[in-house]
């Protein structure tokens, strides 16, 4: 039993992969002997070499495996975003990494250990090492104007103690760029370059000067785009390269001479070059950009270049390993590519996509608990909450995207699952003008055999306007699935599925059944009843009820003022739950991140937590996440981190979120029927994998590269250990949930048949229920309920930001939700009014 | 400044010819430019790239090849097989020389200047090597080297002059001077972006004093070569056409090179690190200021100088060997030759001239075009709408009444090309001369008819020194010559002697001409300075000191092309009439002078009386650049003027396309 627990914001994943350069470990030590290279064969024994590449991710560094693509390691230490890893140039396996928190660590990336901290004490942008300077490492640090930068050097004094505070600080150039991509070092750490605006300088360390070259920058059409975006160094010789605004790369000779400095235009890319990186021997040279394609430069000449394309995303940096076998890109869609040295392509990382509108706001795909959202352009995500990866992406618009700056392009706007995860229904949406709306719903059914979507019916212009929600109706399987689309057009629609017209009866589509409206009011919201027999709608300040059978009006709600705002979370450094009957936020926790909050979903769980304290109770059958605008995933926790995170449990996650197959539901629902009466938690164990693969130790053996893994002496004790333990660290967690307290009202309370204690927001909740629906028993109830345990499409929680000094746009947030509650919550509402008239 | 009715004449078909050979002398700092008609120009560098003589040119000789020897001397030889060597005194051919065997395709001077090589085709495809020898006052065959099995395109002295590297179809072969004999042969490859060429011409070779070969060729590359083993040491593949041309500095670390996609590129030997002493060659600056192919490149200590088919010379300065970054380092563009024209004295009296492109005559308003083998001869159109003082806005535009006559179109007998033409300013006279004869006809009108009569056809006699302009006084006393050499002499037509000699400046005079009434010699320099000289007083006037007291504008000392035309008022005795390609000005010698910091270029002129901070701030140079380029603007009578102009796109419209090239985005 947890004993005192303190809610915490937990970070679970989804940073940023691209916010700096990646690096590439460099060949270790127990990788392949010298004598070997020679293409001789490896000596038995020794294992063949493992490449991780490292990256920032938010206040982490993660340590990827290469060949694998699985995280390793996450390096967690620092306080603030990591700004810069770079290898310790003495010694190949340790890492070091800077962060905003005004700290330099030393890591040992092989098992994860921190071995140093330097207290430097101001803000650290970016972080470089010199393999000739050994005793100082250069930093990029703003500690007078907010954007005004210097590169400094910091003198690492030695110590033995693990924190040692590291103040000598030396600049070495001033107002230079924040970006590490304008800040290279030279053959030999002679020289270092910036650039910013229009300018290159470079200071030469052994004659303490600095040159500085020019672009013009006049106004004109020609020069206007001059600017410097990125630098790189030629590692042998004196030349440097820089990436402009414009496409060109500039390659740079002579320039220890002021006068005498000569430079060569290469000139493909059409927009901004993003990154340049040198070969390791020099011989070629490597730009990416916005056009998605790694363009290298042979012997920099202009004629003789390679390409590769068709890489996804924009190229935001690039980086080569330090035996020049590897390169790797990340992209702006948050993904880490990496490419063997003749462009290939070996593999890829992919993190959350971060789009820059989520207009499908966080979902739950029933089938997977995977999170749902816009990913790429035209896009829907998969992505795992508990394995932190992206499952795998559904291209709804498939068209090529066309990147282009100012093109109007087409929007995946809605999206909703229904028949528990066999329907998918999207909409999306381009509008040129004012008058031209294209509008298009696709409806996706699952394949069972493929895993996968697939796209059964396409309408176009469903509606004359734009599309306000969709909602499919989760009742029996057995009846036709039913999706409403509600439209500012005025008009709500049924969709219902019905046999195509096919001589074998075989194919299935969609075809409107019924077009409603109200008054000309425009529609805003629907929802469909847990039982599938009554439709609300609202319309405007109104809310009417239709009769699914017959779509006949039932009655209408009208609210006194106002338009019906939706379930509203305000948040402005403090997060507040409410309770839908209750007018007082149920909890408030201050602080939660230091970013804006943008998005919130309550996920249900798996395995039900027990908070004894009330403030928590809400947590104990969904976990709440959601999303900053840096794209990380947090969620609220009790659990401490170090608990929480341990490789093992992140292992054991990942079991447990495993997509449902075949064999699952075979198996799954035949005992699911068998004992229905059965505690909540036995069933939930029947989900997992048969009971061996949940031991932590044999995850952790067969999960865990071999290389890594320790002695299989040390192993074997564990392993027999874990074996004996196990019965005991399990009880320790199914304690059958007693308490059924909850925050939301109807979706959540998964077991009520035999719960004998029965909440007073519960049964209050029926009984307004019951004041809504005059006419059902007591039976359908029952069903009812049993449909709402699990229906989750209900859990989208929109959250925004309403501090004063920000954004307008945060009221804008709270209109772009699901149905489910938003528009029953405005209908309690009412009906408690009309109660007390 | 006034108002005036101004005739833009568009009507002037004027292709200036291509550039077929640049060669630069760096003793006298001078440029020889000849043209794909022959013509042969001398452009000083040192006087604000001016044009200071010119060589007319010849049906027949078409140059392939120009160079220099010997400092001073002038060589050229062409596709009729003649080597010619011009007189830069007399401003003529001094002799041509056949050089036994076919079309020279190519020539060089020894390093020493002493041995003049010349590449020519025999027979149908064989090419050779001859070595003549240069003697002081002309050529000597002295060998035939090693007969070639295809035509050498391209020749290139070793620096000590033991060795050449000449450049033919498909390979470079190395000559012992001494011997005579191929030492290497060097293929070359065809590949071409992957595909097989039928053929590679080499068009340049550089031989450079360590031994290394640089040749460029038609698959867009260039390559370097070791001539001790015939190995490709690198090769740049720069352009997706021929590569036509390849000059190297004298100090052998820098090199250009024009392609026919009208690039030049820059090489540069830049070290590899600081501080090793390895070199390396590097493509450094592309510059595109041609449209077309680029025939021929140069390599001045302190600029790239190029040319080609779209006529323009490039003179792009080197920013790295320029000291001061002052009006000199700027982009020179010379499209059009700098003509000046010398009006006409009123009675009978003709002198061949320099070459004027037009001139107009006045009373009958008529402009007569000049063009390389033919003279044409238009009338003015005209309007109703007179365009009185003050009636309609500034700047408006009348309708023509009467559209331009084109009246006369007169060929000339012979290959010569024509030097210069004029009409008489009453339209009954014109005379035109080529290089050796002078032409004169009266012309009748009869109505609309035109009836021309042959009056005389002299051979002109050629004095010591050429004469380059000439002026005469509207009363026909005066007459002021200038010559090659510095300095205006002024004779008096009545005693026909010497007059008097106005004092020598260093810089070339652009355009002269006297003055009604008061006989003041008006004298454009090419530093764009402008003397005013009064001939009866043999001294400069009082304007003209003070003017050279205070200084020009620095805005009127930077402008890019020489003054080539003055002309007066006649009822305005204060105001001087001048133009250059991109303005046209009126100096008001009675107006106060301006200073660095005042406005040179006003936009208008004050319109009304009452504004007094525009006449405050009115200076004695009214400037207009709304005509250009201007190739000629002179006065027709009080309120008119006659503007020529020939507006470059439709040169570039008359020119063969350029090599297609892919555009992004389109």
């Amino acid at each position: 039993m947890v004993e005192e627990e303190s809610l915490r914001v937990v970070r679970c994943g989804g940073s940023e992969l691209n916010f700096r350069r990646a690096v590439f470990s460099a060949d270790s030590k127990y990788g392949t002997t010298a004598p070997c290279q020679s293409g001789c064969a490896c000596v038995p024994g020794i294992l063949e070499k493992e490449l991780y590449i490292f990256c920032v991710s938010g206040d982490f560094v993660k340590v990827y495996s290469t060949t694998t693509e699985e995280c390793v390691h996450i390096l967690q230490g620092h306080r603030n975003l990591v700004t810069g890893i770079q290898l310790n140039p003495n010694n190949h396996v340790q890492l070091y990494s800077c962060s905003l928190d005004g700290t330099i660590k030393l890591w040992d990336y092989i098992d994860g250990i921190l071995i140093k901290t330097f207290i430097v004490g101001q803000k650290l942008h970016a972080l470089f090492t010199l393999a000739c300077a050994e005793e100082s490492l250069f930093v990029i640090t703003n500690n007078e104007k907010p954007d005004v930068f210097q590169l400094t050097s910091v003198k690492l004094p030695k110590s033995s103690s693990q924190e040692i505070e590291a103040k000598e600080l030396s600049f070495v150039l001033d107002y230079i760029n924040q970006s590490p991509k304008c800040i290279a070092f030279g053959t030999e750490g002679e020289y270092v370059a910036a650039v910013r605006d229009f300018y290159l300088s470079v200071y030469f360390f052994k004659k303490k000067t600095t040159s500085r070259f020019t672009l013009s920058s006049s106004r004109n059409k020609k020069h206007s785009k001059n600017n410097f975006t990125c630098v790189a160094c030629h590692p042998k010789e004196d030349c440097i390269a820089t990436g402009h605004k414009d496409g060109k790369i500039r390659l740079w000779r002579n320039f220890d001479d002021d006068k005498k400095y000569t430079y060569t235009c290469l000139h493909w890319h059409h927009d901004m070059v993003m990154d340049l990186a040198f070969s390791v021997t020099g011989t070629s040279l490597l730009s990416g950009g916005r056009e998605s394609v790694l363009v290298e430069w042979r012997d920099a000449s202009e004629k003789n270049k390679e390409f590769l394309p068709r890489l996804g995303a924009t190229i935001e940096h690039i980086s080569v390993s330090p035996a020049g076998d590897l390169f790797c890109t990340s992209h702006s869609d948050n993904k880490i590519i990496i490419i063997h040295r003749n462009l290939e392509a070996s593999a890829v990382i992919q993190g959350l996509v971060k789009d820059s509108n989520i207009f499908t706001g966080l979902m739950i795909d029933p089938r997977t608990k995977a999170l749902v959202l816009n990913g790429k352009p035209g896009h829907l995500q998969f992505y795992s909450l508990q394995s932190d990866k992206q499952l795998y992406n559904l291209d709804i618009i498939q068209q090529e995207y066309i990147n282009d700056y100012g093109l109007i392009q087409i929007e995946l706007t809605k999206a909703a699952f229904g028949c528990y995860g066999s329907w998918l229904a999207t909409v999306e949406q381009r509008q040129e003008k004012e008058t031209e709306l294209e509008l298009q719903m696709k409806l996706w059914t699952y394949n069972k055999k493929t895993q996968g979507f697939i796209l059964n019916t396409k309408v176009n212009m469903p509606h004359e306007d734009h599309i306000t929600a969709l909602g499919f109706c989760n009742a029996h399987k057995s009846e036709n699935p039913t999706l409403v689309t509600t439209s500012k057009d005025g008009h709500f629609k049924v969709w219902i599925l019905t046999d195509d017209s096919d001589i074998y009866k075989n194919a299935v589509g969609w075809t409107c059944d019924f077009v409603g409206s109200y008054h000309k009011y425009q529609a805003t919201n629907c929802c469909f009843s847990e039982d599938g027999s009554l439709l609300a709608v609202s319309f405007e300040e109104i809310v009417t009820i239709w009769d699914s059978e017959t779509w006949e009006l039932k009655c209408t709600f009208c609210q006194r003022a106002g338009k019906i705002r939706e379930y509203c979370c305000d948040l402005s450094d403090f997060m507040f739950v409410f309770k839908p009957s209750e007018p007082r936020p149920l909890y408030i926790q201050k602080n939660i991140s230091r970013e804006e909050v943008q998005w919130g979903v309550f996920v249900p769980r798996d395995v039900p937590e027990s908070f004894t304290s009330e403030a928590y109770q809400w947590l104990n059958r969904s976990q709440f996440y959601f999303l900053t605008k840096s794209q990380s995933l947090l969620t609220l926790s009790t659990k401490s981190p170090e608990e929480k995170l341990t490789p093992t449990s992140k292992q054991l996650l990942a079991e447990e979120s495993l997509p449902t197959t075949p064999f699952y539901f075979i198996l799954g629902k035949h005992r699911q029927r068998q004992d229905e009466k059965l505690n909540e938690a036995l069933q939930n164990e029947l989900v997992q994998l048969p009971l061996t693969e949940s031991i932590p130790a044999i995850n952790e053996l067969l999960h865990t590269p071999a290389h890594v893994l320790p002695a299989a002496s040390f192993l074997c004790s564990m392993f027999v250990n874990s074996l004996l333990l196990s019965k005991e660290t399990k009880s320790a967690e199914e304690i059958p949930e007693e308490e059924d307290m909850e925050q939301e009202k109807e979706s959540d309370d998964s077991d009520e048949e035999n719960d004998s204690t029965e909440n007073f927001q519960d049964t209050s909740n029926i009984e307004m229920g019951e004041a809504v629906i005059h006419q059902l028993s007591k039976s359908e109830e029952k069903e009812l309920r049993k449909f709402r345990k699990v229906d989750y499409s209900w859990t989208l929680l929109p959250l925004s930001l309403t501090s004063s000094a920000r954004t307008p746009d945060c009221h804008l947030v709270p209109t772009l939700t699901c149905a489910g509650v938003l528009s029953l919550l405005p209908l309690l509402n009412e009906e408690e009014e009309t109660a007390v008239l | 400044m006034g108002e005036f009715n101004v005739h833009r004449v568009r009507f002037f078909n004027y292709v200036p010819s291509g550039i077929r050979c640049v060669a630069y002398n760096n003793q006298s700092n001078r440029l020889a430019v000849s043209r794909t008609d022959g013509t042969v120009e001398i452009y000083n560098l040192s006087a604000n790239y001016f044009q200071e003589k010119f060589f007319p040119g010849h049906e027949s000789r078409a140059t392939e090849a120009l160079c220099w020897a010997k400092g001073q001397r002038l060589f050229s030889a062409g596709l009729n097989g003649e080597i010619i060597e011009y007189d830069l005194q007399a401003l003529n051919v001094k002799y041509a020389v056949d050089a036994f065997g076919g079309p020279v395709w190519s020539m060089a001077t020894s390093p020493s200047g002493s041995q003049l090589l010349v590449s020519n085709q025999v027979g149908c495809e064989d090419g050779s090597v001859k070595l003549f020898q240069i003697t002081p006052d002309k050529i000597q065959f002295e060998r035939n080297f090693d007969r070639q099995k295809s035509r050498i395109l391209s020749l290139s002295w070793h620096p000590s002059g033991t060795h050449i590297a000449a450049g033919s179809i498909d390979y470079i072969s190395v000559f012992d001077v001494k011997s005579g004999s191929a030492i290497h042969k060097i293929l070359v490859d065809r590949q071409y972006m992957g595909v097989s060429k039928r053929k590679c011409i080499i068009w340049g070779v550089a031989f450079l004093s360590d031994g290394t070969i640089i040749s460029v060729d038609s698959a867009g590359k260039v390559q370097f070569w070791d001539s001790a083993t015939g190995t490709l040491v690198k090769s740049h593949l720069i352009a997706n056409a021929d590569v036509q041309s390849i000059a190297v500095s004298d100090q052998e670390d820098s090199f250009v090179v024009g392609t026919a996609e009208g690039t030049v590129f820059h090489f540069q030997l830049v070290s590899v690190t600081s501080n090793s002493s390895e070199r390396q060659w590097v493509r450094t600056k592309p510059f595109q200021h041609h449209t077309h192919d680029v025939r021929t490149v140069a390599h001045s200590p302190t600029a790239l100088i190029s040319g080609g088919t779209d006529t323009h010379l490039v003179i792009r300065p080197l920013m790295e060997k320029v000291e001061v970054k002052n009006y000199d380092a700027a982009l020179r563009k010379i499209t059009f030759p700098h003509v000046s024209i010398t009006p006409n004295p009123q009675g009978p009296h003709l002198y061949p001239i320099r070459r004027c492109l037009i001139s107009c005559s006045k009373r009958k308003q008529l402009l007569l075009f000049q063009f390389a083998h033919h003279l044409e001869l238009w009338r003015l159109g005209s309007t109703v709408a007179t365009g009185k003082m003050g009636e309609g806005k500034n700047g408006d535009t009348l309708p023509l009444s009467k559209d331009a006559d084109h009246l006369l179109h007169l060929k000339t007998k012979g290959p010569e090309n024509i030097i210069c033409s004029c009409i008489s300013p009453c339209g009954s006279w014109i005379a035109y001369s080529t290089a050796s004869r002078f032409f004169l006809y009266r012309l009748n009108y009869e109505r609309d008819n035109i009836s021309l009569q042959r009056v005389s056809d002299a051979t002109v006699s050629r004095t010591v020194e050429s004469m380059c302009l000439l002026a005469v006084s509207p009363d026909g006393n005066w007459l002021a010559a200038s010559g090659t050499s510095a300095g205006v002499h002024v004779y008096n037509l009545k005693h026909l002697k010497l007059h008097c000699t106005v004092p020598a400046y260093n810089f070339p005079v652009t355009a002269l001409a006297i003055a009604p009434n008061t006989n003041n010699l008006v004298i454009a320099h090419s530093d764009q300075q402008v003397f005013e000289y009064s001939i009866p007083d043999k001294q400069y006037t009082e304007w003209s000191r003070n003017i050279q007291k205070q200084g020009f504008h620095y805005l009127w000392l930077q402008r890019d092309t020489p003054i080539t035309h003055i002309s007066f008022h006649p009822k305005r005795p204060m105001h001087i009439l001048l133009h250059d390609a991109y303005m046209f000005c009126i100096i008001d010698k009675s107006l106060p002078l301006p200073n660095d910091k005042t406005l040179l270029y006003n936009p208008l002129p004050p319109t009304n009386e009452s504004d007094v901070i525009r006449r405050r701030t009115a200076h004695a140079f009214k400037i207009s650049k709304i005509y250009k380029p201007l190739l000629f603007m002179d006065l027709l009578d009080e309120r008119t003027l006659v503007a020529v102009e020939r507006p470059l796109d439709d040169i570039i419209a008359q020119l063969p396309p350029p090599i297609k090239k892919k555009k992004f985005g389109t």
